[in-house]
């Protein structure tokens, strides 16, 4: 029989704000893995020849694809084209952003924020608005009320995933931002986890991102042709797909409002094209533990602190397949989550079941 | 509140090159750095971002980038750097004495 659980107000300005902070999940202590000092020293080292190279094959892929893309414009060959050109244009538009916000891909601090604005420009983010959404996702990763980055609530809202399959959601609510931002204002929610010292970074961004998205939109209009927004713009909305599925299987059936990335963030294991797309994001349990290790690293962290987390989903597909499961037992069971068995090297999960009564959780 | 004093806080090899040690004194906790130079600081142990000790963080240089947030603070002059944190760090004198490190701190 499902339980007959509440819907809750996942706003950052609502009530379970303050619930939050009344249970003590408001930038609280995470449990963290046992990691010696001197092998954690080693794998935050910086380095710059790793997101070089990555750049260098991905902008050049971007070429490559936008060319044989323009040459098959006004053929079915253009339907395959855009999809391929799309989907190297968004995915790792939003990996890139996600990294360089960090800090942490580049080792020289300017190509980091050169990469970000451009990234954050590609994925239709204001640069500024999502540095601070982003640090407040690790402050208080998946606490409702608190977290900006929850992908859904529960029970699932399954009309705003499949809207997010083209960004059809999140692309108007940023564009609208982005307007707002441009004419010197901020949304309540934002000013939530934005310092209000940096409003006017804000706002000099989307004038900047606005005046070039003037330029795409002018040159399709002279041209007569929807071309070059299908090169620059757009290619967000039809190459999202990959975006929203990774971004599904960070934390999706997992728990929420628990203190411990054990419990409410997933590690996959990939191949290499898709770790290259998601720059080792599949690593998420290590990176939410340990957000200043670089990417590059992420697969030694991993080897470091496996014997203390459940076991990777063997694949992106198992994965996604676990989420949607999970979602869609939600739909009637919101109170339902995945719980992985620990192995017996590991300690136990920090979790405390009266701070989450509504959680009911059933192992795999 | 009375003088400043001096408090030992670990030897000086205690501490590696581009490190950083956490040093608990009563109810205060502090972060104690040597840089690349060899050189030895110390600041409030916690991130003026959100309460997570930089004792965790990456040392770069002469620069402390927060475990949690990434948010990086020049260590000798405790001026933030780099988004999220935006509040400069307090420092705190450094002397080397026998081979000692002394932080002077208000008692």
């Amino acid at each position: 029989m499902a339980l007959v659980v509440q819907r809750r107000d996942y706003s950052l300005t609502g009530p379970e704000s303050e619930r939050a902070r009344e249970k003590g999940l408001v930038a609280a202590e995470w449990y963290v893995s046992p990691v010696p000092r001197a092998t954690m020293k080693a794998l935050m080292k910086r380095r710059n020849g790793p997101a070089i190279r990555d750049t260098l094959i991905w902008f050049g892929l971007l070429a490559i694809f936008g060319a044989a893309a323009c040459l098959s414009w006004g053929t079915w060959w253009a339907v395959p084209a855009f999809l391929a050109y799309g989907i190297l244009y968004a995915t790792p538009a939003d990996s890139r952003w996600h990294e360089c916000g960090h800090g942490t891909a580049f080792k020289t601090p300017w190509m980091n924020e050169a990469l970000y604005q451009i990234a954050s420009f590609m994925v239709l983010r204001s640069a500024t608005p999502w540095r601070w959404s982003h640090a407040r996702h690790h402050t208080d990763t998946i606490i409702v009320g608190r977290d900006p980055e929850i992908i859904t609530e529960r029970p699932p809202l399954w009309k705003i995933l499949w809207m997010q399959l083209f960004d059809l959601y999140g692309g108007p609510i940023e564009i609208k931002r982005f307007f707002l931002h441009a004419l010197g204002r901020m949304e309540r929610t934002e000013a939530e986890y934005i310092p209000s010292g940096e409003f006017p970074k804000v706002y000099r961004e989307a004038r900047l991102c606005l005046l070039v998205w003037l330029l795409v939109l002018a040159a399709c209009l002279y041209t007569g042709s929807l071309l070059p927004a299908m090169l620059v713009g757009l290619p967000t909305f039809y190459g999202f797909a990959i975006v929203l599925a990774f971004g599904m299987t960070q934390h999706l059936g997992l728990h929420e409002d628990v203190l411990d990335h054990r419990l409410n963030s997933r590690t996959i294991y990939m191949n290499p094209v898709l770790r290259f797309l998601y720059w080792n994001m599949n690593y998420h349990i290590e990176h939410h533990m340990f957000p200043m290790v670089p990417y590059h690293a992420l697969p030694k962290l991993h080897e470091e602190m496996k014997a203390d987390c459940p076991a990777a989903c063997p694949s992106f597909l198992a994965a996604l397949k676990e989420v949607i499961r999970a979602l869609r037992r939600q739909k009637h069971d919101p109170a339902y989550v995945v719980v992985k068995p620990l192995p017996s090297t590991a300690r136990p999960y920090q979790y405390d079941r009266e701070a989450t009564p509504q959680a009911r959780s059933e192992p795999l | 509140m009375s003088d400043p004093i001096w408090v030992e806080v670990c030897d000086a090899e205690d501490i590696e090159e581009e490190d950083v040690v956490r040093f608990d004194y009563g109810d205060r906790t502090f972060a104690v750095y040597r840089t690349d130079k060899g050189d030895y600081y110390a600041t409030d142990g916690y991130c003026t971002h959100e309460k997570f000790h930089l004792s965790n963080g990456l040392v770069m240089g002469s620069v402390i980038e927060c475990p949690k947030h990434n948010g990086r603070f020049d260590i000798p002059t405790g001026a933030a750097k780099r988004a999220p944190v935006c509040v400069d760090l307090t420092t705190y004198p450094v002397k080397l004495d026998a081979d000692k490190v002394y932080i002077r701190i208000p008692s």
